[in-house]
């Protein structure tokens, strides 16, 4: 394609847009709400991943050592604890500063008076370098000799990364659904101003067009479509999330959730519906064209 | 320069639409292609513009194979060709300068181009005080007028004209033919499909006759010669 038609291309496809004015505005809108329905569901996701990311972060594993252990004894197996890979650290609890801090954490220590360290174990306390292999890491630490108990919060966790599991796997069914939709109605719309200009086509094939000339101004309907489609789901998609956002944080019964802020995500939010809306144009508008190219 | 040898072209149906054809046109040449309705002359011409591939034999036309041509290599033999229709086929909501133009600006023109060349081609088919009209504003004769301006607009070697004078009263007929021979006068070789027998003979020029897919007649005589 030469240079001197890029002007007219660009007019012809921009042209056609608001020739098919109210099929162009159901094809924005349809893809405005598939995109903002897949965002939402990709937002929550990454919500439930921050959360369990967080709780990873927090979470200590306590490894409670044989009762019988003297306390060189119970020591000595943070040597054997050292060789697991996945243990960034750890820190060694004797009876008496267990029975401390569990003393400190209640209101009135005097109810504890009759209690010994003895009642306690020598213990340790362990984060983790990867939660994902927190149940094989419970393993080998167990088989360790003298180890008598391990003590994880992971069902708190594998809740989380259940629930983030399923909702991934929905996002990408509904991602797939809707992407094709959006697909359906953005080719439904080329293929409708491509059937108003099918006789201009044949003209245009007989006096000697390239199939690119001629596909050039239904991609570019197809870009624009798909950017203005993009373009006001990213919109809606922010402030849907910061007035949902908001909510949550102003409800006292849902302090659990912490939601990610928006401005956090912004530019990988923008390329992604950018990308979404130029790549749905693009496929919708090619695979609308290649029958009536047959000439 | 247009060279059939053997050419057949069966559909998938199994209708034989052609059937061993064999044809040369030279450079220059003013030829009518004449036969009755469903005697393959339609077939003839998608098979010069490339619209159909044959089913066998070979089929030259400006120096193009196309029994063998890849699909991108299409437009550009088309460039080399202006054809013609019996129902104009000009976009309705383009004037008759952006007909015209339209075609130029296909293969790539530049503005500058487009506005040295298309008034030129509109003087030469006599439509210059009409360029701004529309083509629901014109004639029959008008409108195909502005079909030949834009088949021309590209300076082809050759203009194959698909019953150009089919819509036209005889009159109009006679014009657009005369109109086609000045051009072939230029150096344009021009093929004209036509069912009118006495047109035809009003010019002496080659007439090439076919019926069932066959060349039956083909001489300088300027009239239906297969009739005879």
């Amino acid at each position: 394609m030469k240079n001197n038609n890029v002007g007219y291309l660009l007019r012809s496809g921009i042209r056609d847009i608001g020739k098919h004015g109210f099929m162009s505005f159901a094809a924005v809108c349809v893809m405005v709400a598939c995109l903002v329905i897949i965002g939402g569901f990709c937002m929550i996701s990454y919500n439930i991943y921050c959360m369990v990311s967080e709780l990873e972060g927090e979470s200590e594993l306590l490894v409670l050592i044989d009762e019988n252990y003297t306390e060189a004894e119970a020591k000595s197996v943070g040597t054997q604890l050292s060789q697991i890979q996945n243990i960034k650290d750890k820190e060694f609890v004797t009876r008496q500063q267990a029975l401390d801090n569990y003393v400190e954490k209640h209101a009135d220590p005097s109810a504890f008076d009759g209690i010994t360290a003895e009642t306690f174990r020598d213990r340790f306390v362990i984060s983790l370098e990867d939660y994902d292999k927190l149940d094989e890491t419970i393993a080998e630490i167990s088989a360790i000799e003298g180890v008598a108990e391990v003590k994880s919060p992971n069902e708190v966790i594998n809740s989380f990364n259940a629930i983030q599991k399923m909702l991934t796997v929905a996002t990408i069914a509904i991602m797939i659904v809707l992407s094709i939709v959006s697909l359906f109605i953005i080719s439904n719309t080329i293929k409708l101003a491509m059937y108003d200009r099918r006789e201009e086509i044949a003209i245009m094939k007989m006096v000697g067009a390239t199939d690119g000339f001629i596909r050039f101004p239904f991609v570019i309907q197809g870009v624009i479509l798909g950017i203005l489609g993009g373009g006001i789901a990213f919109g809606l998609e922010w402030g849907l999330y910061n007035l949902i956002g908001n909510r949550i944080a102003t409800a006292g019964s849902l302090d659990l959730f912490t939601v990610v802020p928006f401005s956090n995500v912004v530019w990988f939010v923008a390329a992604a519906f950018g990308v979404s809306g130029l790549l749905i144009g693009v496929v919708g508008s090619l695979i609308s064209i290649r029958k009536f190219l047959k000439v | 320069m247009i060279d059939l040898k053997n050419v057949v072209k069966s559909y998938e149906e199994g209708i034989r639409a052609i059937n061993g054809i064999d044809l040369h046109i030279d450079d220059g040449e003013f030829v009518f292609l004449v036969g009755p309705s469903g005697s393959g002359k339609t077939t003839i011409i998608k098979l010069l513009t490339a619209e159909l591939k044959p089913t066998s034999g070979s089929v030259h036309v400006n120096g193009c194979e196309l029994e063998s041509i890849k699909k991108k290599k299409i437009p550009y033999l088309r460039r080399t060709l202006g054809v013609i229709f019996q129902d104009f086929r000009l976009i309705d909501n383009l004037t008759v300068y952006d007909n015209v133009a339209f075609a130029m600006r296909v293969i790539g023109a530049s503005n500058r181009q487009i506005k040295k060349r298309v008034p030129y081609v509109l003087e030469l088919v006599g439509l210059e005080t009409k360029s701004r009209r529309l083509p629901h504003e014109l004639s029959g004769g008008e409108q195909q007028r502005v079909a030949i301006a834009r088949a021309l607009i590209n300076n082809p070697a050759m203009i194959i004209a698909d019953e150009p004078t089919g819509n036209l009263d005889p009159q109009r007929s006679y014009e657009i033919m005369m109109l086609l021979e000045q051009i072939n006068a230029l150096g344009t070789t021009v093929m004209v499909v036509t069912h009118e027998k006495e047109l035809v003979n009003r010019f002496t020029k080659r007439v090439v006759a076919i019926n069932d897919g066959k060349v039956i007649s083909d001489g300088m005589d300027g009239y239906y010669a297969y009739e005879e």
